[in-house]
């Protein structure tokens, strides 16, 4: 296990060896790419690497962070051009080779300022498509059961590890196209709360996400899928909603 | 669930539909496509494998009902997405495109059998 003493001399062997040249947007939805050097260290993130910038180089780089594990949902930039979660995402995975990184905010968001995007509109559609549980029971009824194996809870297992991070928005080509998409996390989010037996207020979900900007809007390009840095699948959940609002419309069951 | 949702919903159900029966439809024609230029791609060697060929003009005029009931819908997102259409503007255009499609590949296929 290395000691902070044995970490600090990687780090400083590292840094005389190597330095990799990383381009940052700065500014707000107008603005430019801005070069830095910065030393090279072992294991490093790309979240490290803008905490070097900011805490090194120009205290007025603003992004945003809170748990560096990959959890909050927080963190997620353009990488050369892709969206990703910085603080798991190892500089050497995104180096391929070449000497130099570009850092940019998240797509099809407003800038706040340089790497933090205003994420109002991507959580608002969260509520727009009723992603807030509904249930029926109070705290002195006793715990429902939900059985593991069944298809529902299955379904819904598949989608429940979304941390909110953006990346799937950012990547999405019909969010780019329609900015009143309801995009992939709510319509995952739905999904879910759709196969959750204990919530009542599935009818007017689907009500809402069958409509224009909703699940039927989803051209299935996979970006979503490809880019989700937990696994998950929102084009399969997507696929799901329209299949289940396509049988229900057919027999009137949702007029 | 509002009429548009409900319509969004039939749209989706008939261009799935549609797919699956192009699917098919599409590998039927390739393989038709390389078995008649086998002998020559003249109007004459075509109209002799078509003229008459009932179960030809079955098959296509089916491929073109399909091909009228997807690419319209599949349009009328796109219209809406790339060209800033309005529902009402894309649904017109749409219908206008599944006219015209009908019209032109069924007088294409009537030509031929």
């Amino acid at each position: 296990m290395s000691t902070p003493a044995t970490m600090n001399m990687s780090t400083e062997t590292c840094s005389k060896t190597e330095t990799i040249e990383v381009r940052v947007w700065r500014g707000t939805q107008e603005g430019e790419f801005k070069s830095y050097p910065v030393p090279r260290f072992e294991s490093q993130t790309i979240l490290d690497v803008v905490s070097f910038i900011q805490r090194e180089v120009d205290e007025t780089l603003s992004y945003r962070f809170a748990c560096r594990v990959g959890m909050c949902g927080s963190c997620a930039m353009l990488v050369n051009g892709q969206a990703r979660w910085t603080c798991r995402t190892h500089v050497s995975k995104v180096l391929n080779g070449s000497n130099t990184l570009e850092i940019a905010p998240l797509a099809n968001l407003p800038v706040i300022k340089d790497l933090s995007t205003d994420m109002t509109q991507f959580f608002d559609k969260w509520a727009s498509a009723k992603g807030q549980f509904k249930g029926a029971n109070t705290r002195k009824d006793p715990l429902a059961r939900v059985k593991p194996s069944s298809p529902e809870r299955l379904a819904a297992d598949a989608g429940i590890e979304c941390i909110g991070c953006g990346v799937c928005y950012s990547s999405c080509d019909v969010v780019t196209w329609r900015p009143d998409y309801l995009g992939p996390a709510a319509l995952n989010r739905a999904w879910t709360l759709t196969n959750d037996t204990r919530d009542t207020a599935k009818l007017d979900r689907l009500r809402v996400i069958a409509g224009d900007a909703g699940c039927h809007s989803c051209h299935s390009h996979f970006a979503c899928t490809e880019r989700c840095p937990k696994g998950i699948s929102p084009t399969a959940s997507i696929a799901g909603l329209k299949r289940l609002i396509g049988r229900m419309a057919a027999k009137g069951e949702l007029t | 669930m509002s009429s548009q949702g409900i319509a969004q919903a039939k749209a989706w159900y008939w261009q799935r539909i549609s797919a699956m029966v192009l699917a098919l439809f599409v590998i039927v024609h390739l393989v038709i496509m390389i078995i008649a230029i086998r002998d020559g791609l003249t109007a004459a060697e075509i109209f002799s494998r078509t003229k008459g060929n009932l179960a030809f003009g079955i098959f296509y005029a089916l491929f073109v009902l399909a091909c009228a009931v997807h690419v319209p819908i599949g349009i009328a997102k796109i219209s809406e997405e790339w060209l800033g259409l309005s529902a009402a503007a894309s649904s017109l255009l749409a219908k206008a495109l599944a006219l015209i499609i009908v019209v032109l590949g069924l007088t294409a296929v009537w030509g031929v059998i």
